[in-house]
């Protein structure tokens, strides 16, 4: 006899610990098997784009930090060179030694917390609080450059805010140097584990065709063989000069995709070392003081920098009427700015392509005809932040 | 990359020329203009044809232009991994207007169409679940029109009395301002002059 079954419907968030912060994800359930995921998302929503169309392109950057709080500069830097492009300001060499440090720094802050929190999620608990240690550290170069651990605000049109000290950049290469020690102590805790694997291994996996269908892109991309990293394929600031690897899966499952961002980071710790070694000196933000601010002295001494100051910080400066899109290899993918200028001061449609906005609706796709237990194993290996997914 | 965006830029119009209503590339990025009827054609005709193969759709971004007839334009952005390009398509449309879903030639223009007609109200045709997505339950209006006021209607808070979340009409004790801090001065030629002077490879 057959026995008739009703699928149950099951609400996963918006408060779950295993969400990666507010999703709410409407399961339907075959007994453990999931039939359907709908994701609801926008319970972060704070209308960044709408803010950005009211603030000058100054203003704008901060909101750049809040999309994805893990990794934030990596961001800021995909605004500021849509805003250089349109401007057609030379960064001075400096200032793209620092941008590409601090965004290096960012791809390791965001895959130590996505490998260590995907690790949490399927029940280790240690990996988590030796990577926060390494994280709290990453932090304080964060905070010691720019004045804040997470918001940092450093990126500006034509460079960065201030220099970094010289002792800064001896403490990074020294955390260069003693990180790949912390690498192999996680990879110890979690490669050749046999639970870790047994939840892997064969999870949501990815083809090629789909990939792409779906618009994934960064590590999920990566993670199912196919070998594009903007950072390599379309390269910006100083990219193309640095010798460094681009890992690649092969199965397109969550442990491949793990994988990816082990080797990921320990690449990013070489190309940080190259940087600090040919750091050269100079400025670090364009000496046009249209865009960017005299310094303090120059104010006191100088008439014309202190109108240039005051206009700067009321009005800002005007953008060239033009529309681009520039994107960079953010730590989750490629994160994207579409910005539109109407050729005031203030841009007039700033579109955000958040990698994890895609990512997220592959869920449904990913997730059917798998466990319940799985669901969380697969969120992990997507690496959502809500912060950009909602922006 | 130059050369390489020309190349697609001849062979799109030579391919499409009724389709075309406008080509250019500017900032080394190959925009292209059609005609919302033939949207659906133009992106089949891009995913596969074997001298494009924009395989990837990026992101679909919509604009308001509220003094134009033709008040709503959406941009489609296309990635090609093969060969290494971008292609962004341009469609403008009125308010009432429906447009056709591209989710069958690209799954991952579900959300992104969602997202348009959340933020614009544009409606999409043959979209197999066109809701609201990052917005509020319930909410109305379109928050990315430019005349939805920043602050919005409605605000959101804890009833203590209720002891549930309640919605109220936005007070502020001071309204939003929005200072026009641009140069009085120079008045409308400002623009043209920073324009003219770019072109000799100096700005003002």
């Amino acid at each position: 006899m057959v026995k008739k079954t009703k699928s149950l419907s099951l609400n996963f968030g918006p408060q779950h610990p295993a969400a990666h912060g507010v999703l709410r994800l409407i399961l339907e359930l075959d007994g453990e098997v999931v039939e359907k995921a709908d994701p609801h998302i926008g319970l972060l929503h704070r209308g960044t784009e709408k803010l950005i169309e009211q603030k000058t392109y100054t203003q704008a950057l901060p909101y750049f930090d809040r999309l994805d709080y893990v990794a934030p500069m990596n961001q800021e830097h995909a605004f500021a060179l849509a805003a250089e492009k349109l401007l057609n300001v030379e960064v001075p060499i400096r200032a793209k030694f620092i941008r590409v440090i601090f965004c290096e720094i960012g791809r390791i802050l965001s895959h130590i917390l996505n490998v260590t929190t995907q690790a949490l999620d399927v029940g280790a608990l240690t990996p988590s609080l030796w990577g926060f240690e390494e994280r709290e550290t990453l932090m304080t170069f964060y905070e010691r450059a720019s004045g804040s651990r997470l918001h940092a605000n450093y990126f500006r049109t034509g460079g960065v805010h201030k220099d970094i000290p010289s002792k800064l950049v001896e403490d990074i290469e020294k955390f260069c140097k003693s990180f790949p020690k912390i690498i192999d102590d996680l990879e110890g805790l979690l490669t050749d584990n046999r639970i870790f694997k047994q939840r892997n291994v064969e999870i949501g996996v990815v083809s090629k065709q789909e990939a792409l269908d779906h618009s994934f892109s960064g590590v999920m991309l990566r993670g199912s063989g196919i070998p594009w990293d903007l950072r390599r394929s379309q390269p910006y600031e100083i990219y193309k000069d640095l010798d460094f690897k681009i890992p690649i899966g092969k199965n397109g499952d969550c442990y491949d995709r793990y994988l990816c961002r082990i080797e990921e980071m320990r690449e990013s710790v070489k190309i940080i070392l190259q940087c600090i070694e040919r750091l050269p000196k100079g400025p670090v933000i364009s000496i046009d003081n249209k865009i960017s601010p005299p310094n303090r002295d120059d104010i006191k001494q100088s008439m014309e920098a202190l109108i240039h100051h005051f206009k700067l910080f009321t009005e800002g400066y005007r953008v060239p009427k033009g529309d681009v899109y520039t994107a960079v290899e953010a730590p989750k993918g490629e994160f994207g700015v579409y910005l539109i200028s109407d050729g005031s001061n203030k841009p007039y449609r700033c579109k955000i392509r958040a990698p994890g906005f895609s990512h997220l609706q592959a869920m449904d796709y990913l997730i059917r005809g798998h466990m319940l237990a799985d669901v969380p194993a697969v969120l992990g290996s997507l690496d959502i932040v809500f912060g950009e997914v909602d922006r | 990359m130059i050369t390489k965006l020309q190349k697609l830029e001849k062979l799109i119009n030579a391919e499409l020329s009724s389709k075309i209503l406008n080509s250019s590339i500017n900032y080394d990025e190959l925009l292209i203009e059609i005609k919302d009827i033939n949207l659906v054609d133009v992106v089949q005709f891009l995913k596969l044809n074997k001298n494009c193969k924009f395989k990837q759709l990026i992101d679909i971004a919509g604009v308001d232009y509220p003094e134009n007839e033709r008040r709503f334009e959406l941009v489609y952005l296309f990635l090609s991994h093969e060969l290494n390009i971008r292609i962004k398509v341009l469609i403008k449309f009125q308010v009432e207007q429906t447009i056709n879903s591209i989710t069958k030639i690209f799954p991952s223009a579900n959300w992104m169409e969602r997202e348009v007609f959340d933020m614009y109200g544009v409606k999409f045709k043959n979209h197999p679940d066109l809701r609201r997505i990052l917005t509020d339950y319930g909410f109305k209006g379109h928050p990315l029109r430019k005349d939805f006021p920043l602050t919005g209607f409605n605000e959101v808070r804890y009833s203590e009395k209720e002891k549930k979340v309640i919605y109220e009409p936005v007070k502020l004790e001071q309204n939003y301002r929005n200072f026009d801090f641009e140069s009085p001065w120079e008045g409308t030629t400002y623009i043209k002059e920073v324009k003219k002077l770019d072109k000799d490879g100096k700005k003002n």
